[in-house]
């Protein structure tokens, strides 16, 4: 640390940081830096990585992970491929694809009434939303698989079934108060426009509110991703036989099961982590935004 | 479709005095003021309508549930047969039970070591990484990936990581400081340490991107002011930057504690609350209650519980935070 210090205060033409790292221009604090950027990496990184080599590996090592995979080959996809993993893939993609489709629509409905609309209740509604974020899946586990089994008024039963997983997911707090937030900074002289031009409620939405909001579309629906791919509890009282699983599922049965080798649940684990980080990497942008704005506030 | 056709049913008995209540106050002024408005704004049930699909999903899986759980934790359930009120029996049995006991003490361990874990690993992360440059940029994506990373993912390479023999990922970097080789999830000693770190691991990068958006608008020219001062750069850090951050750093310990409650999916994974119950948190065990024993009633017991916690700490934060200004 004092190493740090003294090219901070002494070695730095200008502090733009707090420890003044950036500003330092000694080659020796500068190779500092690269070893500790390659150490974080490696933490943060490594296992990850280590998982996708893993899965190309050919090596049959339990205890072993490695960066680099040892002895390229196929095999465990093969292997794992007869052993249903595509089955899981579909189910999760079904699973995200749908209830990201649904979650969006419904938030964006709800947050253009939330932020545009003054009406009596809207509070009462306002409250709603916020309510349900402190009721997540974790704490209504037990009520919600007896739901599932019967839902009120409707009567269905939900068990062992893709929408099972999907409809609970559908109407999502957080995103509705993020695009909340974000329609409320659109002016409202736009729609304004737009009705005095005579367009009705629908076509206002559609092609007036809509395309001002693409960047937090963004936001929420690469939070939406996130959240719906990570999903374990909810599959987990959905699902009851192995046809229904998610990739995140099954990598438990996968490696409780003596025949499978640690090759398979590598695999697995590859296609469920590789969509999540292409995700990520691809909508970056909004990521770091809504973390920034929306998910403090939230 | 069956969305649309819900929605318009829904939406017009919700509505709060739709097209009745202007005229029934009788008055040529309200019902003039309502005609302007819905002329300007579409009649009063359209936000409403637009509200419905999430409120009745809402309903249905979030209130709906919230209430059973409720009912449920007075009577003992039991499917097929009708269920029996029973009091506060659920309740006595629940925090009676040296179980439950145990697993409220390992949570609380759990979510303030994850907690307070991620928060000093990630405001030192984002310190280090802290700046515009392309290849910060670059380093602060990769750290991020735990966060997107799927849990599940998370906790098998983990299980791999903690293999128990000396040959494991995990025992070999302890070697290299001379320690012996742990068992990890596998010890009741350590299982609940092994947790943390993974919950340290995730929570870390997190902490460090929200921390990094603080710092952007920390006032440069105080550092320099701080540096001219004599200030070292502990006390630049404990003068200019924790105070400039404290409005982030106390939303982000909030949210992680009332998460750090409920943490449930690295438990299950990693250890299942084993072995002999080391590692039970107060979800695992309500699980178990619920779907492994049949015990639906003390489980709903612990939902309430858990769900009466959960906003008891909002609360108390939201309190502290207002007296605070």
């Amino acid at each position: 640390m004092s190493r740090v210090r003294r090219a901070g205060v002494n070695g730095g033409d200008g502090l733009d940081s707090a420890l003044g790292l950036g500003t330092s221009s000694r080659p020796w604090i500068r190779a500092l830096n690269y070893a500790v950027w390659a150490i974080i990496i490696v933490v943060f990184a490594g296992p990850l990585v280590a998982v996708v080599a893993g899965a190309f590996s050919g090596s049959r090592d339990p205890s072993q992970l490695s960066i680099i995979p040892a002895d390229p080959s196929l095999a465990s996809f093969s292997a794992a491929f007869d052993r249903g993993v595509l089955r899981y893939l579909a189910n999760s993609l079904i699973v995200v694809g749908f209830g990201l489709v649904f979650q969006m629509i419904v938030s964006v409905f709800a947050a253009h009434a939330l932020a545009r609309k003054r009406f009596r209740g809207s509070a009462i509604a306002m409250l709603l939303v916020l309510s349900t974020m402190m009721l997540p899946e974790e704490i209504l586990a037990i009520p919600l698989s007896q739901v599932l089994a019967d839902v009120p008024f409707l009567g269905f039963n939900l068990i062992n079934t893709l929408p099972g997983m999907i409809v609970p997911i559908v109407a999502w707090g957080f995103s509705i108060l993020v695009m909340t937030e974000f329609m409320k900074e659109v002016p409202a002289e736009l729609e304004e426009a737009a009705k005095i031009d005579g367009a009705g409620e629908i076509r206002t939405f559609l092609f007036v509110v809509l395309p001002t909001c693409t960047p937090a579309l963004g936001v929420i629906g690469v939070f939406g991703f996130n959240m719906i791919w990570d999903q374990y509890l909810l599959p987990l009282l959905v699902a009851s036989d192995s046809s229904m699983f998610t990739l995140p599922l099954a990598l438990r049965t996968l490696r409780a099961d003596p025949e499978v080798g640690l090759g398979v649940v590598l695999v697995a684990a590859t296609l469920a982590l590789l969509p999540a980080v292409i995700a990520f990497l691809c909508f970056q942008r909004s990521f770091m935004r809504g973390l920034s704005s929306g998910a403090v506030k939230g | 479709m069956t969305e649309t056709t819900l929605t318009a049913r829904a939406g017009t008995p919700e509505a709060p005095g739709a097209p009745g209540a202007p005229g029934s106050v009788g008055r040529r002024t309200s019902r003039a003021r309502w005609m302007r408005r819905a002329r300007r704004h579409g009649p009063v049930w359209v936000p409403w309508l637009f509200l419905a699909p999430a409120l009745i999903l809402f309903l249905l899986f979030k209130f709906i549930p919230m209430g059973q759980a409720l009912v449920m934790s007075f009577q003992d359930v039991q499917p097929f047969l009708g269920n029996q009120w029973v009091g506060t029996a659920n309740y006595e049995t629940l925090v009676g039970s040296p179980d439950f006991q145990s697993a409220v003490w390992h949570t609380s361990i759990l979510a303030v070591g994850q907690t307070a874990g991620s928060m000093f690993l990630g405001f030192t992360l984002a310190l280090l990484l802290e700046g515009q440059a392309k290849r910060l940029w670059f380093v602060r994506s990769a750290a991020f990936l735990p966060v997107v990373a799927p849990m599940a993912v998370i906790a098998e390479v983990w299980r791999i990581m903690y293999h128990p023999t000396s040959d494991g990922l995990a025992n070999q970097i302890i070697g290299w400081v001379t320690l012996d080789p742990s068992q990890w999830i596998n010890s009741p000693d350590t299982s609940l340490w092994s947790v943390m770190i993974v919950g340290i691991w995730r929570g870390a990068p997190y902490d460090m991107i929200i921390i990094v958006a603080g710092l952007v608008s920390v006032d440069r020219s105080l550092y320099e002011a701080a540096a001219l001062d004599g200030a070292g750069i502990l006390q630049r850090i404990r003068y200019v930057t924790i105070p400039a951050l404290r409005p982030v750093i106390v939303i982000l310990l909030t949210l992680a504690a009332i998460r750090g409650m409920r943490v449930f999916t690295e438990v299950y994974l990693l250890t299942n609350g084993g072995p002999n119950g080391s590692s039970e948190v107060v979800m695992t065990l309500i699980y178990k209650l619920g779907f492994e024993r049949g015990d639906l009633g003390v489980a709903a017991a612990g939902s309430v519980v858990l769900f009466v916690a959960t906003v008891l700490l909002t609360l108390l934060v939201q309190f502290a935070r207002r007296r605070d200004r």
